[in-house]
């Protein structure tokens, strides 16, 4: 159901949150983090995610698995 | 005037006939009860544009901008703050996960500021370094990439301090779309790093670009980041906006084509063009540094620069800063102005005592120029001979280093028409633990070894006897006096020499840059 942040990666550049067009992308803890009952995977309003369109860091913006994928 | 009227406080006192700087900033600083580092600022010279080849117009609006003008870096200073962190493409020459405070090269900061932190650290080093001319939103993202937080940045600052100059820098993606914003806030000088003008070139420096919420690649993705940046250099043009150009120079991507690049910036009305050599290196973790792409050599980079300079003023003194750096180029005092240090700051803005002070570094300008004008005579002799020197210098046009302590020279081309600044050589290592003293006498040789002088303040014996074996002459003799008087007095008796047969004139070999990032100081 969600995209999910690796902390460890993350360079708090911020790009992400002011492109998430849920609002699901905020700061926490020294990196980002994706609400993921907010997340939509950006189906419906994008071609593709948009925190994994910007991300400047490969693999950071990925699936979380613990959820299932989200279905519009 | 032969002795330099502006000294740091080791040298021998400074002539009383002329505006004294140090005097008004001491003035400046009893003023506000607190020591002052004035004039210990180490810096160095670059586009040698003055008023002698520019329009009037773009000389008042560059002439106190330390990264436009090769005279006015000797003595004011900028600042970058860190507010725009985001980012619409990737370069591979860029990598932002590497953040070390002791690490200076672009993309890299310590703190992201909001506007609002970012417009009181401007007051705050506004009010230490009267110096302090220009604010400088650079990143460590693009900060057009930003615009919500670079505009509110700029407009916060003109409403507390009118008299700084604006300038930002970007990729040029976004840049048709904020063109009119920046004019509304002043922004008179915008830099825009092109790299290329053919896609073709472009997709071997440009991995991806975000564009109408999507991720491009290859060939597509470079064919819209030259278009726009070549419509954004236009539309700055139409309004009268000065536009510089940045380019790194990429041996085997991009070197041959940054003569088209400047071809193209040029006729486009750009007024400046600042060609830089990659930093490259594996541990900076960028695409460049892992697959072994080289920087260019001294020697290339300075063939490529004076290629590109015709009618163009070629900038050549850019010290690829941080996105937060503050100071005189070529310093780095950004860890005086922590957030935690500047909000609990008392600041004062001190509108007169910066104006004094600009107004004596605009005497002491003049005196170098006029120092050097004395010389220009008796150089016919020179013929088609063209040599390089090295410098130790902390700045304001004087040779006032020691040479252990240097940690750049600048280098100066002497011929028929004068001296020249045409770059400057890092030799950060030298007199830094864990090298051997060896070792950093080796560094320097490499990086001044196209040179047949070196000025300094002073040297030691076994660097003067290594320096003269590696055929690099250390010249003490004009120490604390204005460097291109002195180069053209030392020129001029070289000259003699090679008639009289007493020293027979041979080319010098190329020299190494540095690539490793730039060690601060402060900390």
């Amino acid at each position: 159901m969600a995209y999910k942040i690796v902390g460890s990666q993350c360079t708090n550049c911020t790009a992400c949150e002011a492109l998430c067009p849920n609002m699901a992308i905020s700061e926490a803890k020294g990196t980002f983090v994706i609400d993921p009952a907010k997340c939509t995977e950006c189906i419906g309003h994008f071609d593709s995610p948009q925190c994994v369109a910007i991300c400047p860091v490969d693999d950071t913006c990925v699936i979380d698995n613990a959820y299932p994928r989200y279905e519009a | 005037m032969t002795e330099a009227m502006f000294e740091d406080s080791h040298s021998n006192g400074s002539d009383d006939s002329a505006v004294d700087i140090a005097d008004v900033m001491q003035k400046m600083a009893e003023h506000k009860g607190c020591g002052t580092e004035g004039g210990s600022g180490k810096a160095s010279c670059g586009s040698s544009g003055g008023p002698e080849d520019m329009p009037p117009e773009i000389w008042e609006k560059v002439k106190n901008h330390p990264c436009y003008s090769e005279e006015a870096h000797h003595h004011y200073a900028r600042m970058h703050v860190a507010v725009a962190p985001a980012c619409n493409i990737q370069c591979n020459y860029c990598n932002r996960k590497y953040d070390c405070a002791n690490e200076s090269r672009p993309g890299v900061v310590s703190e992201r500021l909001t506007p609002e932190q970012a417009s009181k650290k401007v007051l705050a080093v506004a009010s230490t370094i009267p110096q302090m001319t220009v604010l400088g939103i650079a990143g460590p993202g693009d900060p057009l990439a930003n615009p919500g937080k670079t505009f509110e940045t700029f407009r916060l600052i003109s409403e507390v301090a009118p008299d700084i100059k604006l300038c930002v820098s970007t990729n040029g993606l976004a840049l048709p779309d904020w063109v009119d914003e920046i004019a509304k806030y002043k922004v008179d000088h915008v830099t825009i790093t092109i790299n290329m003008v053919d896609p073709e070139v472009g997709q071997h420096i440009y991995p991806w670009i975000f564009w109408e919420n999507k991720r491009l690649t290859g060939y597509e993705a470079a064919k819209i980041l030259t278009e726009r940046q070549l419509l954004g250099l236009e539309m700055l043009t139409e309004r009268g906006i000065l536009a510089k150009i940045n380019s790194v120079m990429i041996p085997g991507i991009n070197d041959k084509h940054l003569v088209e690049v400047n071809k193209a910036v040029k006729s486009r009305g750009a007024f400046l063009h600042n060609i830089m050599p990659l930093i490259s290196a594996p541990e900076h973790g960028t695409v460049f540094g892992l697959n072994g792409q080289r920087g260019p050599t001294a020697q290339e980079l300075k063939a490529l620069q004076d290629e590109c300079e015709g009618d163009m003023n070629m900038m050549r003194h850019c010290r690829q800063c941080r996105a937060d750096a503050v100071g005189l180029l070529g310093e780095d005092r950004s860890a005086e102005f922590t957030t935690d240090k500047i909000m609990a700051m008392e600041v004062n803005y001190d509108s007169a005592g910066r104006k004094a002070y600009q107004e004596a570094v605009e005497a002491e300008r003049l005196a170098k120029v006029a120092a050097k004008q004395d010389e220009l005579d008796g150089l016919e002799k020179a013929g088609d001979m063209k040599i390089l020197v090295a410098v130790a210098t902390k700045g304001h046009g004087i040779i006032n280093e020691h040479f252990g302590h240097a940690k750049e020279f600048q280098i100066y081309e002497l011929s028929q028409t004068g001296a020249k600044f045409v770059g400057h050589r890092r030799v950060d290592l030298y007199c830094q633990g864990g090298y051997g003293e060896e070792d950093a006498l080796e560094t320097v040789i490499k990086a001044i070894n196209d040179c047949h002088a070196v000025f300094v303040a002073k040297i030691g014996g076994c660097p003067k006897a290594d320096l003269t074996e590696a055929g690099i002459e250390p010249v003490d003799q004009y120490a604390h006096e204005f460097i291109e008087k002195s180069a053209l007095v030392w020129f001029k008796d070289y000259l003699d020499k090679v008639e009289s047969g007493e020293i027979v004139h041979a080319d010098r070999g190329d020299a190494a840059i540095r690539q490793g990032a730039l060690i601060s100081e402060a900390g």
